[in-house]
């Protein structure tokens, strides 16, 4: 068993409220993880703990262990960048620098010291190709990013992610404020990029999920009910609370 | 009954907002009517003053002089008439008070009631000599010529360096060295303010808790509550001497005193406009910066900043809006002196200071009077500039943010 995130007895509070219940859950290395569950029920909180996002927010407490690569990334002798190059984050909405295409993607090179032009030029081309989104970016690469449509933007911002050669690579809702088109564009994207990167998803839409992920983790009032198999927690759910809301009883 | 009362106040009350808001409009262009239309009245005016006359001999070939033509003769600048475009003749100067030079008082006779007759006589004799007296001692058969003035020219105003608006016997109208001690004083205090501004706006923004904020961002707010007039006070009693002691100078009046005092005067206007750009940048922005493995200091300097840049380019422009418009305060520590500064160590005197400090001594309708409205209109059309200018700058920040 040798999983590359895990955590063990996670408790996460804000202040007095308890946000995260007790979480155990292993993931294994080059699968995609769907975290699922009613707005509320701590799935982003819980995929913000693998970068340390949750750092920034006052009133954070945390108790148990977050494993990553089998290193404890909570404990205090460990460097939050490295960490962070290590765990790339693409978020809800797209969000590109105020500046161009190029620089956006080159950031994280040149904010952790990469001084070397030929080579981030062709990381920025490697990376949009991976994402995606090269063909349709490559003459306008010096452009403003805001200039382009908003489900490119979103690209951008994964190849901006996969630019610095993260292992990990955290989706918050990442299709949430696209098109149908540029959804599915970004879908058969996380599908690709499976072959090199370990993928968490937190996703409010549920054939999405069912789509590009391997394993499902249902979260509900901050407690991990149910996790396993995709296919399984699909079609046949061991909690009662999972089956309600797949099938949509609530939520 | 009660629908036609409703209808009927409703009515009312829209008339009530109409009237007012026809009547500030009207009145914020009738003063701007007003300040052009007196202010172009200096292109319109001789600048010798009512009553006095310039008079050549007959024969000399100069029809019009300008105002910086005649002041150089009378400052002998210019000795020969060649050098104007006449011929080589060289100028001599005549001043009433000279008459005794030419004429005995028995001459003159009693109450100068020959003084027409012989000024006439003398203005005949001398090719070269160039007069300035009384139009009372103006003979009726005058054997030489009143000379035409030309009035002040859009250039010779905006161009001229020498501002002595009551000078005898011509004024001399040129503001260039005014609008430059504005710039050269507003410019300072961007200098000083924008630095300080931006490093307190980030610290605000970015770094300090909500707690530090609560207390430090009502102080800078009460900075711009100070009446100018204890600013200057301030700057009186505490920068001049400081200056005057520092760099060892005879005064401590300087545009040096100036660009400090507006410079903290600019400071609110700088630290809010700008605080309030760098926390429009949106939360997810600065966590994608950190996410990608930036620390703070990266994260603010390299997406923060420049996303608020429209807006900090905004308030250091405002900001030097403040600073041209103030009036009080600099006129009190910058020594007023209209010359063209070339150091932050001299004496400079801004358009609003001129204005503040000249227009109680221009008698209404003078020349001088009409200087300074038109100084008035350029301080307008520099104040519009920077709004016009703060406006383009937020109209293309809406734009790009509306993505």
């Amino acid at each position: 068993m040798n999983s590359i995130i895990s955590t063990r007895f996670l408790n996460l509070y804000y202040n007095e409220f308890h946000a995260l219940k007790g979480i155990t859950m292993d993931i294994q290395p080059n699968t995609v993880a769907a975290l699922i569950g009613p707005s509320g029920c701590g799935k982003s909180t819980f995929l913000r703990l693998f970068n340390r996002m949750n750092d920034l927010i006052d009133g954070v407490k945390i108790t148990g262990d977050v494993l990553v690569n089998g290193k404890d990334i909570y404990a205090d002798v460990l460097d939050v960048v490295e960490l962070r190059r290590t765990v790339g984050m693409v978020f809800q909405k797209p969000n590109p620098f105020p500046k161009s295409i190029f620089e956006n993607v080159a950031y994280g090179m040149r904010v952790n010291g990469i001084t070397d032009n030929q080579y981030i030029a062709e990381k920025v081309e490697e990376s949009l190709r991976q994402a995606a989104l090269w063909d349709e970016v490559k003459d306008k690469l010096k452009k403003s990013a805001f200039e382009i449509s908003g489900g490119q933007q979103q690209r951008l911002c994964i190849a901006r992610a996969l630019a610095i050669e993260p292992k990990i690579l955290l989706m918050d809702e990442p299709a949430s404020a696209l098109d149908p088109i540029s959804s599915a564009k970004i879908e058969e994207l996380i599908w690709e990029l499976k072959k090199d990167y370990t993928i968490m998803i937190v996703t409010h839409n549920l054939q999405q999920a069912g789509r590009v992920s391997d394993t499902t983790a249902f979260f509900y009032l901050g407690e991990l009910v149910e996790y396993g198999d995709t296919k399984e927690i699909f079609t046949q759910p061991k909690d009662k609370k999972t089956q309600n809301y797949i099938t949509g009883r609530f939520g | 009954m009660r629908k036609f009362l409703r209808n009927l106040t409703e009515k009312i009350v829209e008339g009530i907002l109409f009237l007012s808001s026809t009547v500030t409009t009207l009145t914020v262009l009738l003063i701007i009517v007003f300040l052009f239309r007196e202010g172009a009245g200096v292109f319109s005016q001789s600048p010798v003053e009512k009553g006095f006359v310039i008079a050549v001999n007959k024969d000399n070939p100069i029809q019009t002089l300008t105002s910086a033509q005649l002041k150089l003769i009378y400052d002998q600048e210019v000795t020969n008439w060649s050098k104007l475009g006449g011929k080589n003749d060289s100028i001599i100067l005549f001043r009433l008070d000279d008459i005794g030079n030419y004429y005995t008082e028995d001459e003159l006779g009693e109450n100068f009631k020959n003084m027409p007759e012989k000024l006439s006589e003398l203005m005949d004799k001398n090719s070269g000599m160039v007069a300035f007296f009384s139009d009372k001692y103006l003979a009726k058969n005058f054997r030489g010529r009143v000379l035409k003035m030309s009035n002040t020219t859009l250039k010779e105003f905006f161009t001229g360096k020498e501002w002595f608006p009551t000078a005898q016997p011509s004024a001399q109208m040129g503001v260039l060295s005014l609008i430059l001690g504005t710039l050269w004083v507003s410019l300072g205090a961007i200098l000083i303010a924008l630095p300080f501004g931006l490093a307190t706006a980030i610290y605000l923004a970015e770094i300090a808790d909500s707690r530090t904020r609560n207390i430090l961002k009502p102080l800078v707010e009460l900075l711009a509550g100070i009446p100018s007039v204890v600013y200057g006070f301030f700057g009186l009693i505490i920068i001049v001497p400081a200056i005057q002691k520092i760099f060892d100078l005879p005064v401590g009046e300087t545009a040096l005193a100036g660009s400090i005092i507006l410079g903290i005067m600019a400071l609110p206007t700088i630290i809010t406009i700008s605080e309030d750009a760098l926390r429009t940048t949106p939360r997810a922005m600065k966590e994608a910066s950190l996410a990608l493995g930036a620390n703070r200091w990266q994260t603010i300097s390299k997406v923060v900043i420049p996303y608020a840049m429209s807006g900090i380019t905004a308030a250091a422009i405002l900001g030097i809006g403040r600073a041209v418009g103030e009036t009080m305060a600099v006129l009190m520590v910058t020594g007023n002196a209209a010359v063209i500064p070339h150091t932050f160590l001299e004496p400079v005197r801004t358009i609003p200071a001129t204005i503040a400090a000249e227009l109680g001594e221009a008698p209404q309708g003078d020349l001088h009077y009409k200087a300074l409205f038109g100084l008035g209109c350029i301080l307008f059309l520099i104040t519009l500039a920077i709004n016009i200018t703060v406006e383009y700058i937020s109209g293309k920040r809406n734009k790009t943010s509306n993505d």
